[in-house]
């Protein structure tokens, strides 16, 4: 491997429930410090890549490639793949019998077998960066939905995964929250973290990513920086789901 | 494997491509996939084969196997006891009948009432509560001879002596006080915000019950209540303490003359074929709704 290597490679992934299809030859290469946006309507397909990625779905055809090994092959250990990858989930998925520090810590202490003092200082130390450390002993159901989604953000980095995959986090927040989990990611891209986000927030998508797909119909119909695909789209699809994006006042 | 009966012909309409047709890595995929399912099947039919092997032969083995087998295993009795038996399952299976529906619907109100809100219904909850402590707590074989035999003897007008009548309120009662906890569990594992989704809609505390929260704790709850089912159905045997003869009286007669034992084999491995497709029954109508609602996925 060497360091032009892409963290996460998707190779021609096929994925159809039924006779639904969802992903259709879907090929997509994720740098590693890099953050991809995936955008589209809902359906398009992009939570399913995510899931896909995260082996949570099992594709059809294709390969999935994380740091050059072939993740969805059958003889893979799927645990193993998923303890380098983080994943946040739009309804934040937090653990709701124990509290925000056992959350964060739990990845640690049972896979990853930090002790527990360990586990909590780390934990404790990305809870104060995110102004969250006062909130430590407290359960996820009496925190705001932004709070909710930063602890969630803090359980997936927690043990450094090679790449982190953003399932439209902020879709259930409301703005003013959806700026304070936005600046979360915003600091994780300065890290250099590797990403991969599906979104609806475009000025955002915008803003942070380096690399933009559209998707429709299980096909990334367009992809580039964003400059190309938000100021200048190729297709048609493209143009018009901006153009109803931005009558709607979201660009 | 999921996808396999995917029709091929729907290939995108967006991209003028060819029809979908899989790729070598899928078929190869798919190939491992099946050995691999072929390789457990065969490892689990070997080692359920030899463990049946061991478990036969160490029995049979046995010194004492000869005296056992012709005590607990004689063709000879199983036959004889075949009708008076089967006769027997009928009291038990009328029982279950008629007591299961009952103590479903007498514990759900007794759930409900406990999980009252409000101090109007103070002396409701109290009394729910003080019932499932008491009757939670009080061996049952003591509450069948009460009822069976003090009742009687209070010689009220208009008030049955039919020992099954009263066995099967006996059972009731103490059953219905169980069912009752099973069903509350699963009304508090409801989520909270479930409830403040249904009284937002404007819907009463009683809607909000009746259409948000027991539909979905009971589905919870529905494997511990095809437990306290089973158990009950053992359980109205317990009627022959009042001289009702069920299938386990009906056995035990037979052992009482020809100090046989197999009677009482052939009534328990009636109670295990009665339990099983109640079981699977439960089973298959769990899994469908979950079908039906789950996200999906592998894990």
């Amino acid at each position: 491997m060497t360091a032009t290597d892409p963290v996460l490679r998707f190779e021609s992934v096929r994925k159809a429930f039924g006779e639904q299809v969802i992903l259709d030859d879907v090929s997509l290469e994720v740098p590693e410090h890099s953050v991809t946006v995936l955008i589209g309507a809902s359906g398009s397909g992009k939570s399913t890549l995510l899931r896909c990625a995260n082996l949570l779905e099992e594709i059809d055809d294709g390969a999935i490639w994380l740091d050059g090994e072939d993740i969805t092959d059958p003889r893979v250990d799927a645990d193993a793949v998923r303890r380098r990858i983080g994943v946040v989930f739009q309804a934040y998925n937090l653990f709701p019998h124990l509290n925000v520090l056992d959350n964060i810590t739990l990845g640690p202490r049972r896979v990853h077998r930090v002790p527990r003092a360990e586990a909590e200082r780390g934990a404790l130390e990305l809870l104060d960066r995110l102004g969250l450390a006062a909130k430590a002993k407290e359960y996820p159901d009496r925190l705001s939905g932004g709070q909710q989604q930063r602890v969630a953000l803090v359980r997936a980095i927690v043990s450094e995964p090679r790449v982190l995959l953003l399932d439209e986090i902020t879709a259930a927040l409301d703005p003013e929250l959806v700026t304070e989990v936005l600046s979360v990611v915003r600091d994780l891209k300065e890290q250099g973290r590797t990403m991969v986000l599906a979104t609806h927030e475009m000025a955002f998508a915008r803003d942070v990513a380096d690399q933009v797909c559209f998707l429709a119909d299980g096909v990334i119909l367009e992809r580039g920086t964003s400059a190309q695909v938000f100021g200048d789209p190729q297709h048609e699809r493209t143009r018009r789901f901006l153009s109803r994006l931005s009558e709607a006042g979201r660009l | 494997m999921s996808g396999a009966d995917v029709d091929s012909e729907s290939a995108d309409p967006v991209m003028e491509r060819g029809p979908y047709a899989p790729s070598e890595r899928r078929l190869a995929r798919e190939a491992y996939r099946r050995s691999r399912t072929r390789r457990s099947a065969l490892i689990a039919t070997a080692s359920t084969v030899a463990v049946a092997a061991v478990l036969f032969l160490v029995v049979t083995g046995s010194p004492g196997w000869p005296v056992t087998q012709k005590t607990f295993l004689s063709p000879h009795y199983a036959r004889e006891a075949l009708s008076p038996v089967l006769h027997g399952f009928v009291l038990n299976l009328e029982l279950l009948a008629v007591c299961g529906p009952t103590i479903l619907v007498l514990g759900l109100l007794i759930a409900a009432a406990r999980t009252l809100r409000g101090p109007v219904f103070l002396p409701l909850r109290l009394l729910a509560t003080a019932y499932v402590d008491f009757f939670r707590g009080f061996p049952l074989i003591i509450l069948l001879l009460l009822i069976v035999f003090g009742v009687p003897a209070l010689q009220l007008q208009g008030v049955t002596n039919d020992p099954i009548v009263l066995g099967g309120t006996a059972l009731v009662i103490n059953y219905s006080a169980y069912v009752a906890e099973v069903y509350r569990a699963g009304i508090e594992s409801v989520h909270p915000s479930q409830r403040a989704a249904a009284r937002s809609l404007g819907l009463t505390y009683t809607q909000t019950m009746r259409f948000v929260v027991l539909p979905q704790a009971i589905r919870r709850v529905v494997p511990a209540l095809v437990n306290d089912m089973a158990s009950l159905q053992k359980d109205t045997g317990l009627v022959y303490v009042g001289g009702a003869i069920d299938a386990v009286a009906a056995a035990h007669i037979m052992v009482a003359s020809s100090f046989n034992y197999t009677p009482l084999v052939v009534a328990g491995l009636g109670f295990v074929i009665l339990t099983i497709p109640m079981t699977r029954y439960a089973d298959w109508l769990t899994r469908r709704t979950d079908r039906r609602r789950a996200q999906g996925g592998i894990v």
